[in-house]
């Protein structure tokens, strides 16, 4: 059962990685990857609140009695989602403005709620930020792939997270197609990539 | 009263909460396969989204407002929210006990549901009045229920299909999301 700190990080690269293994957390999935900047910010958003509250509920956890735990991690995860709307307000704005509703809503997000359920109330604090990182860096992989299949396509270029960079991809007579940055694009997209899951995982 | 008609077509079918918002997609792919549980869980979210909205922008109007304590809604509404459920679900056990057994699994799920905490954001961010809250939470609950309703139909006729092997399950239910979405697109042209 031992597993080694580095098999807890790499699971979430591919075995366990959200949202295509785990298909949890779907709604930034869907609503956040028109853009891969869009889709990498919440990604790292995501990660962060994702270690801290894996640390935290991991230290806490033979304090939380079993009986209230849900409320109790809940409230810690709430806790660094402020931290994170506050320090995107200040660093981040455009992005912030964004990703809008979806800041807040990192708190509902079943992933990390069901990472501090199923490993971090259960597990020492190293193990923990090793499956929080993996976890969250697999699903910022996750969310800037579907991106950068939905950014392609519906938009024709590729911004790059973190600057102001927009690469076209295919010229300017290129037509976009606008279907996939709208709300169908984004549903039928991910069931083709979970698809495509399947087929390389048999 | 037209604003308040227009408001509520707009929340159902021009901006479906699950459809078109992306809100509360763990609940409609995990309650849909069976229409008992997709008629349950509608009817959970229509009863605590109307609570949750009038508790949420309350507390926004009397106490958040006023202090300037904004940066708090995150925690103030996730907490309110799951005492809510809590509440909610003590009192139906004792003094509802058929509507309980009805609903009974299907309340501690919505805690996490991102539709109703998501609807309690919307409403604070546009704004509106009481009433225009009251109307909003209803109709974006309703619109929850009618697309999940729906999706579900589909899901029991997609189980007994064929499907090819990797499409099976959550992918062809996206697919099948998808082309849903597409259609509620189209109401787009109404208003």
């Amino acid at each position: 059962m031992a597993k080694t700190i580095v098999q807890e990080f790499t699971k979430g690269l591919w075995d366990e990685i959200p949202p295509f293994r785990l298909v949890l957390g779907l709604c930034p999935v869907l609503a956040v990857t028109k853009t891969v900047a869009n889709g990498v910010g919440m990604g790292v958003a995501a990660t962060f609140v994702l270690v801290c509250s894996n640390l935290l509920v991991s230290m806490l956890r033979n304090v939380i009695p079993s009986q209230v735990r849900v409320p109790c991690f809940i409230i810690i995860i709430a806790t660094f989602v402020v931290v994170v709307e506050l320090v995107m307000q200040a660093v981040a704005y455009p992005l912030f403005l964004q990703l809008g509703i979806f800041i807040p809503l990192i708190v509902v997000n079943c992933i990390i709620l069901g990472r501090a359920e199923a490993f971090a109330s259960k597990n020492p604090p190293v193990p923990s930020i090793a499956d929080g990182l993996g976890i969250g860096v697999g699903f910022t992989i996750a969310l800037g792939f579907l991106a950068g299949i939905r950014e392609a396509f519906g938009a024709g270029t590729i911004s790059i997270p973190f600057s102001d960079t927009v690469i076209q991809l295919f010229g300017a007579s290129y037509e976009p197609f606008t279907f996939m940055v709208e709300a169908p694009g984004a549903f039928v997209c991910l069931g083709l990539v979970l698809a495509l899951m399947n087929l390389a995982g048999e | 009263m037209s604003d308040y008609i227009l408001l509520a077509v707009s929340a159902i079918l021009v901006n479906n909460i699950l459809l078109i918002q992306y809100l509360g997609n763990c609940p409609f792919l995990g309650t849909s396969k069976s229409m008992d549980n997709a008629v349950g869980m509608s009817m959970a979210v229509v009863f605590v989204l109307a609570m949750a909205g009038i508790v949420t922008w309350t507390m926004e109007a009397v106490f958040l407002g006023p202090i300037g304590l904004q940066y708090m809604r995150t925690i103030v509404f996730i907490v309110v929210i799951a005492a809510l459920v809590q509440f909610v679900e003590i009192f139906m056990k004792k003094s509802m006990p058929g509507l309980y057994a009805g609903l009974g699994i299907f309340l501690p799920l919505i805690t996490t549901n991102c539709a109703v905490m998501g609807v309690c954001l919307i409403n604070i961010k546009e704004e509106y009045n009481f009433l225009e809250m009251l109307v909003s939470s209803f109709a974006y609950a309703a619109g929850f229920g009618l697309a999940l309703i729906l999706f579900a139909g589909l899901r029991e006729r997609i189980i007994i299909g064929r499907v090819p092997g990797p499409l099976q399950d959550v992918s062809i239910a996206l697919v099948t999301a998808g082309f849903m979405s597409l259609s509620f697109l189209g109401f787009k042209g109404m208003i």
